[in-house]
């Protein structure tokens, strides 16, 4: 427990942050997934899979989302030089993911209140697209930071790229695997949000074929990061971790893979969620000491002391209040889905909107 | 037309927009939660039907207001981010106490509105109260960031550097506590007296609807009480102003020149050029009297202070008098009531009254964009006062008119939307007929 006692408040935070962007990932990208769901539904029960979709993510979209603020709260006041190159330098893609949080929050609402099928239909559209589209850019946004040139460009002052520093391979080949992950969560997930057999074939089917193409996909991002962002490529291999990590992640996709073909669905969400979070764990353990590289690590452009402290005694009370309010809320809601992996005997319990 | 000014416009459009749904976040759980109580109290299940109507409404507008809410958290990084990186570290703490209070928000806002039948129902009353008071606090908290944008404290101006950062001292601006008053009591009033005139409207045309009398009751109590406290809250506030930015008063107030006995003006359009304000009415030493409590006391005016650093006073003077304009307005309509109401212990729904109410419905919400505009363009050309310009503030990346127009075409897009769903939620509300008719 050396790590413990030998981190800076600056590095508390930051593995606050961490944690912050893992629970918005498990979570809040999940949401994101079911939209990728909702677009590619087809088929004789696609209304029906549109319909469960809609039921699992209505009452907690708007909470899951707050872990976004929470990260981006964190790094402008505890690291505000990272902050002020992220958004200076990624504005455009920073500025295109704000439109689809936008739209796809306001569209997932409309979608229930407007009655007419045509509206609803319309609405559906502007719901699933930016559900693709904005874990896209995200992925876009952290793996252009990866490679460093956004510190590049920021430290060359001058005029601010605007396409170069996140229109390049790299940094795709990390928003689509956001975007896999993400739809590989939400389908994992849902099996156990239905108990309509038809339905949770169809979304076991779904978590297979993301799982494998999750696989196909880190290991492009893990290729091209050879060249595109050496500092994170190195960091993974000359960690002593890094290996273990590696293997410990692959595990829990076999695992993960294992359980949704012998039907054992909570066990494969424990195992997707843990592959999840091992795989963001391992991204920014590799990319430790820097937020931006190559410049910006724990100690450039850093808030005093002062400020790390008070926000993670901020963190710490607050969690008092919120942790309960989460289990109340995914009791409430999601219940139903911890109830046993296979029981078929109870009928379908909707959280029904006002 | 410079990459500057299409930055502030979008700040302006943005916050203008965002401001809206947070006045109704704040105040609208209030009114559902007293609906709540009224049905368990009475047993009277048209406040259950109201309580859920209203919660119907309230989801389209927390949905968007959480989402521009978002944007403005990005927008103080992607417009801003030389204010960002130097006051990130000093205000960074009420933003995360701000985002603790959004979570309890947006979680017990979903048990609300998605947990009718689920829980228990004192224990989705209680969800309701929770969303009512941490909506306020997140309002308290991320007032106070403006606060010290007004007043900035909590920290030593060292050759540009900020040093020895005192968060909690940031937090607790001079500025903070009129600045969350004001703006707590103005969300209720607004929206208390918003949904009122829906009411309002609804029942001249179905006098004895039972539905909309209660309706425009609970709005009129909340939005009524609200309103007749803030003036008294404004008159806080300008003396706030007078202390801590002078300024900004003497731009409110288009005082030209330091006086003593200065009038207080009403209406009037500032014209800069001639140092005059034609067509206003003037009452001798009425700002020296409500500024310093001294009718004879000597009020700085624009002229005390270097011309650059003058905010554009006409702006601030009009907003400034159609905020009052309206408030004056909103508390005399809100004492007509409770007048009528005291008098006849009943509630008043005579047509004069209604239509009062009807054309009051909008002016709260007019006078918050004022106030706002009032409080952000009277600090200009500073965005923190006296420590960094709004010019000093702006991102270099060019082209930001085409992030302005895009944002410009989202918001009224969603507006023209909103607008419309709340309409068709109006319209099938349950009529006289149909009381206890669920009608959803
Ligand atoms: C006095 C009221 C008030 C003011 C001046 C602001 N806000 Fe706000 N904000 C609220 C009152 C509020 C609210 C009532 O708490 C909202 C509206 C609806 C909601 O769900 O919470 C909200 C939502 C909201 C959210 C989404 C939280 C969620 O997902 O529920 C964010 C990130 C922000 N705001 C951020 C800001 C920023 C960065 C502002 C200034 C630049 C700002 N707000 C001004
Ligand atoms: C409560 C938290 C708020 C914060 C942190 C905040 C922050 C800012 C910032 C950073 C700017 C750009 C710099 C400047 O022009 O001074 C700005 C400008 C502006 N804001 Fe605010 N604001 C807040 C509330 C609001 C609200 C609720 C409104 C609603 C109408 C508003 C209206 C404006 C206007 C009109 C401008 C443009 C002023 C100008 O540049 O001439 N502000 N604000
Ligand atoms: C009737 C008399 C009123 C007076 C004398 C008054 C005075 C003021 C003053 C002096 C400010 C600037 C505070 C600052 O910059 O720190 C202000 C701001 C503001 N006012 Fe008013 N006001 C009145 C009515 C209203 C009403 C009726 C509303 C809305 C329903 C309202 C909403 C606001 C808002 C939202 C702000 C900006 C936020 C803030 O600075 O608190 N005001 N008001």
């Amino acid at each position: 427990m050396g790590f413990l006692t030998s981190m800076t408040p600056a590095e508390g935070v930051a593995a606050a942050m961490l944690v912050a962007l893992i629970v918005y990932a498990l979570l809040g990208g999940a949401d994101y997934g079911a939209g990728v769901w909702d677009l590619l539904a087809r088929g004789p029960r696609a209304e029906a899979q549109r319909e469960l979709i809609a039921h699992a993510i209505g009452p907690v979209w708007e909470a899951n989302h707050v872990w976004l603020i929470v990260v981006i709260v964190l790094l402008f006041t505890s690291f505000p030089a990272a902050f002020a190159v992220v958004m200076t330098t990624l504005h455009i893609p920073l500025s295109l993911m704000l439109i689809g949080v936008v739209l796809r929050g306001s569209a997932f609402t409309f979608r229930s209140y407007d009655a007419t099928e045509l509206a609803r239909r319309r609405w559906n559209r502007v719901f699933s697209i930016p559900s693709v589209v904005t874990p896209i850019l995200l992925g876009m946004v952290v793996g252009a930071i990866a490679t460093g040139e956004p510190g590049r460009a920021a430290e060359a002052g001058g005029p601010v790229p605007l396409l170069s520093t996140w229109l390049r391979p790299f940094p795709i080949a990390v928003g689509l695997f956001a975007l896999n992950i993400f739809a590989y969560l939400a389908a994992v997930y849902l099996t156990l949000e239905t108990v309509d057999r038809e339905l949770r074939e169809d979304f076991r089917r779904k978590a297979l074929v993301s799982a494998v193409t999750l696989g196909v996909v880190a290991w492009v991002v893990y290729l091209l990061a050879r060249d595109s962002a050496p500092l994170v490529y190195e960091g993974l291999d000359r960690a002593s971790w890094g290996a273990p990590l590696r293997y410990a992640t692959g595990a829990m996709a076999i695992a993960a893979i294992a359980a949704l073909a012998l039907r054992w669905f909570a066990l494969a969400r424990l195992a997707a969620a843990a592959q999840v979070a091992m795989i963001l764990w391992g991204a920014a353990a590799a990319q430790y000491p820097y937020l931006v590289p190559p410049h910006l690590d724990m100690t450039r452009g850093v808030a005093p002391p002062i400020v790390h402290k008070l926000m993670l005694i901020a963190l710490g009370i607050g969690s008092l209040i919120l942790v309960p309010s989460l289990i109340y809320l995914f009791r409430v809601f999601k219940g139903h889905t911890f109830q046993g992996g296979r029981r078929d005997e109870e009928g379908p319990v909707r959280p029904t909107p006002a | 037309m410079t990459n500057l000014l299409a930055a502030r416009l979008q700040m302006a459009m943005s916050l203008g927009f965002h401001i809206i749904f947070a006045a109704i976040g704040i105040a609208l759980p209030l009114m559902m939660c007293i609906a709540e109580a009224c049905w368990h109290r009475t047993g009277d299940p048209i406040y259950r039907t109201l309580a859920k109507r209203w919660a119907k409404g309230a989801a389209i507008l927390f949905a968007v207001g959480a989402v521009s809410g978002t944007v403005l958290s990005f927008e103080l990084g992607l417009l801003w981010p030389e204010f960002m990186n130097f006051a990130g570290p000093i205000i960074g703490l009420g933003f995360g106490l701000e985002g603790f209070a959004f979570f309890t928000e947006a979680i017990f806002l979903g048990v609300y509105i998605y947990g009718w039948d689920r829980i228990p129902p004192l224990a989705h009353w209680l969800a309701g109260a929770l969303v009512a008071a941490s909506g306020a606090l997140s309002g308290i908290l991320v007032v106070s960031v403006n606060g010290w944008m007004n007043t900035p404290t909590g920290f030593d101006l060292v050759e540009g550097v900020a040093t020895n950062i005192n968060p909690p001292a940031a937090l607790l601006n001079p500025a903070f506590v009129s600045e969350a008053l004001h703006m707590t009591i103005a969300a209720y009033a607004a929206t208390g007296l918003l949904v009122a005139g829906i009411h309002a409207i609804m029942l001249r045309k179905d006098r004895d609807n039972p539905f909309h009398r209660r309706a425009m009751g609970i709005a009129l109590a909340v939005g009524g009480v609200a309103a007749v406290l803030q003036p008294l809250s404004g008159h806080y506030s300008a003396q706030v102003v007078a202390e801590t930015q002078e300024l900004k008063l003497a731009a409110m107030e288009a005082q030209f020149h330091t006086e003593r006995r200065a009038p207080l003006r009403i209406g009037g359009l500032p014209d800069v050029g001639s140092q005059t304000t034609p067509y206003a009415l003037e009452i001798p030493g009425g700002l020296s009297f409500l500024a310093y409590n001294d009718p004879n006391a000597e009020v700085k005016g624009l002229d005390a202070f270097p011309s650059d650093e003058h905010p554009p006073v006409a702006v601030v003077h009009v907003a400034f008098q159609i905020m009052v304009a309206c408030g004056i307005a909103m508390a005399a309509v809100s004492l007509w009531g409770a007048l009528a109401w005291w008098r006849t212990r009943r509630l008043p729904t005579g047509g004069a009254f209604l239509t009062a109410v009807a054309l009051a419905s909008p002016l709260g919400m007019i006078a918050i964009e004022a106030g706002w505009t009032v409080t952000e363009v009277g600090r200009q050309p500073w965005i923190i006062q006296g420590v960094m310009r709004t010019k000093d503030a702006v991102t270099t990346v060019p082209g930001l008119w085409w992030s302005l127009a895009a944002y410009t075409a989202l918001y009224v897009m969603l507006g023209v939307v909103v607008v419309m769903l709340l309409l068709h939620q109006f319209r099938s509300s349950p009529r006289a007929e149909a009381p206890t008719g669920e009608g959803l």
